[in-house]
């Protein structure tokens, strides 16, 4: 029973950094129409100036550049290229963000190389006891940062300007262009929140027990995926949802691997999709996600 | 939309005797010629290129069949498919598991590896129409995100089912044999040139990539083609029209991946060993990569782009004392393999936003027009080009 309430504490907690991830892949797609393929690099690019910065100048200056660097990658991203395509068909935009994933991928991984680079949280291996129950300080951290993000995102989305803003973007591009709305300034605030969140959850990804920034942080990140996918890719609740799914599916998956030993070792990386395939052959559009309704 | 196929293919079925009166057979066209000699230039290379530029030149043929399936699959039918690399994983496993003689303590039926190259496709194909019920659900980026789970799954069967696959290290692959012709290092003069696996490998593959081309040019241009090309621009209204969406698209999951598989057992027996850290994610890119740089929907460009993305590596490789910004790999610079990564990415972007349609499109779009000044070209990838 302990060792599943600790696996279950763990898991939400890492649910929650998958959330923020896939938090911000559903707000680009939501104002821009775009899904994003290149969103695990935006989250290594923010964990790498964090961990690069973090021995001169301290932890939480490193962290807010983290923040900050993800964010301009993200926004340069935006402004640089999706903004320069003139067509009306997202879906090949979809495929202008696999070229910039390969881009940014292999220009951090190089820079990565072999190391592990520490990221210098002042939690380090730390665990917190509660009753019978121990959890890594990390873990309560991750919770609790990703809990205020997520809350702070979710009331700003729905009681400032530019929330409303980009709400209306989603729902009607033209409308709301009509209205004064400026989707440049929106979609260019989307990338930029969303390479912020992925920035923060990179911190979470590679603090204890994990060793450290290394090449395949990227794969981790790319976990958000299956959360955002199963959630529905165009609604926020589902992508909180699907990160929760994601990060207990996988917390429990790792922590009985040795009683299921049958089905090969490394099965955490793996039972997301498995979630996820599933959940799809039900709900075929997520559990929140709006079915896509054509006119002929 | 509901006529335009119509008349096009009545056009296409009334243009030959047409063409005929306005073309005389002889002389050929320039276009011919360019065929003849790229067909010999092609058959003439062993006698002089060496063993790596072979070997580069055998990647840029299985990726060529590989590209060709997933443009099937991606540019033609519009299933974004970022799994492709599970099914050549499919492909060169199931070559090694049918053909192998299981010494090496590891699975192996022994067949006769033409055998076993069949079979190797037919399971590729087979684990593309088990997916199919899954992709048949999904579409767009939905389609796309649950075919990355193939590469995991994939992945984490390459590396924990030892007995089939060798895990980590991977397996040797058995050379192929056809009727008593191996296609292994035995010596064999051919015009005072050795043949190596390599050189009569070359012709193995030139056969099947010709063989591929051929039949996915068959399938596009024919019916089957029209319809996934309806499928991709309007499901709704190619259901409307009686195609029947549903089973076009298993199918078309199926031939890609058998082509897939193809791809693999080729790779296979050029690398010699398999390995699983191959069938990753970069491989699955790489081939989007291709058909989106060659030009998405056209056997010609999926063909174009294979070789460009697969070359640029090898020739980085080759030349990288030579070349400014390009170190060589370990010593802290750019290696060639990542120098590649860095092109070929920009070139994806760069041929989505400035050229779409891909590299093909330069060479039809400067050849097309006089060809056909008054209609417009039947089954050419100019329509599939159009949209994206």
């Amino acid at each position: 029973m302990t060792t599943f309430a600790e696996l279950l504490l763990n898991g939400v907690s890492l649910g929650s950094v998958y959330a923020l991830i896939a938090l911000g892949f559903v707000v680009i797609f939501k104002a821009t129409e775009v899904v994003n393929f290149a969103h695990a690099s935006l989250l290594l690019a923010g964990g790498y100036v964090t961990a690069v910065l973090h021995d001169d100048i301290g932890f939480w200056p490193a962290l807010l550049a983290g923040v900050a660097g993800a964010a301009l990658v993200g926004a340069a991203v935006e402004f640089l290229v999706m903004r320069r395509y003139r067509g009306r068909d997202h879906s090949v935009l979809a495929i202008v963000t696999i070229g910039v994933d390969i881009l940014l991928v292999t220009e951090l991984t190089r820079r990565i190389g072999t190391n592990v680079l520490a990221v210098g949280d002042p939690w380090g291996d730390a665990v917190l006891t509660i009753g019978s129950v121990t959890i890594a300080e990390t873990r309560v951290a991750a919770l609790i940062a990703a809990g205020l993000l997520i809350t702070a995102f979710l009331l700003v989305f729905r009681h400032t300007s530019w929330g409303v803003a980009m709400r209306a973007a989603a729902e009607s591009a033209e409308t709301a262009a009509l209205m004064g709305v400026r989707l440049g300034r929106v979609s260019l605030g989307a990338w930029a929140v969303a390479g912020g969140l992925a920035a923060v959850a990179a911190l979470f990804l590679t603090v204890f027990p994990t060793p450290g920034l290394e090449r395949s942080t990227s794969l981790a990140a790319m976990k958000a995926f299956p959360a955002a996918i199963l959630g529905g890719l165009d609604s926020t609740t589902g992508a909180l949802v699907g990160g929760l799914t994601v990060g207990v599916t996988e917390s429990l998956a790792t922590g009985y691997q040795s009683d299921l030993t049958f089905l090969g070792r490394g099965l955490g990386d793996l039972a997301p999709y498995l979630v996820m395939i599933v959940i799809l052959l039900v709900r075929p559009a997520g559990l929140f996600g709006t079915k896509e309704l054509a006119r002929v | 939309m509901s006529d335009a196929p119509g008349t096009t293919v009545v056009a296409g079925r009334g243009a030959p005797p047409a063409k005929t009166a306005l073309r005389p057979a002889w002389p050929p066209r320039p276009r011919t010629y360019l065929w003849i000699a790229g067909s010999v230039l092609l058959l003439a290379l062993p006698f002089y290129l060496d063993r790596f530029w072979l070997q580069a030149g055998l990647f840029a043929m299985a990726a060529a069949i590989g590209a060709i399936g997933i443009n099937m699959l991606t540019g033609s039918t519009g299933q974004l498919s970022m799994g492709h690399a599970f099914f050549l994983a499919v492909g060169a496993y199931g070559y090694c598991a049918f053909a192998g003689d299981g010494g090496d303590e590891l699975t192996g039926l022994g067949l006769p590896t033409a055998v076993a190259a069949v079979l190797a496709v037919a399971l590729a194909g087979l684990a593309g129409g088990l997916f199919s019920p899954i992709a048949g659900r999904l579409r767009g980026a939905y389609l796309g995100i649950a075919t990355l789970a193939l590469i995991f799954i994939g992945q984490h069967v390459l590396f924990n089912a030892h007995d089939l696959t060798g895990g980590f290290n991977g397996r040797d692959v058995p050379p192929l044999n056809i009727l008593g012709f191996r296609f292994d290092d035995s010596e064999l003069v051919v015009a005072a040139i050795p043949f190596g696996s390599a050189e009569k490998l070359w012709y193995a593959g030139l056969v099947l990539l010709a063989g591929c081309a051929l039949f996915a040019r068959g399938v596009l241009r024919g019916r089957p083609g029209r319809a996934m090309n309806v499928i991709r621009d309007h499901r709704i209204a190619a259901g409307v029209m009686g195609v029947p969406v549903a089973r076009y698209r298993a199918a078309a999951f199926v031939l890609s991946s058998m082509y897939a598989g193809l791809a693999g057992v080729l790779l296979a027996l050029v690398f010699q060993r398999t390995v699983p850290d191959y069938f990753g994610m970069v491989l699955s890119l790489e081939y989007l990569a291709m058909i989106v740089i060659g030009g998405l929907g056209s056997v010609a460009g999926a063909v174009v782009g294979a070789a460009f993305v697969s070359l640029l590596p090898q020739v980085l490789t080759r030349y990288s004392d030579a070349l400014p910004l390009v170190a060589e790999s370990g010593t802290g610079g750019v290696a060639p393999g990542e120098a590649a990564r860095y092109l070929y990415g920009a070139a994806v972007v760069a041929v989505v936003l400035f050229l779409p349609g891909g590299l093909i499109r330069l060479v039809t779009r400067r050849t097309a027009p006089p060809k056909h000044p008054d209609k417009p070209t039947p089954g050419t990838p100019g329509p599939s080009g159009e949209e994206r």
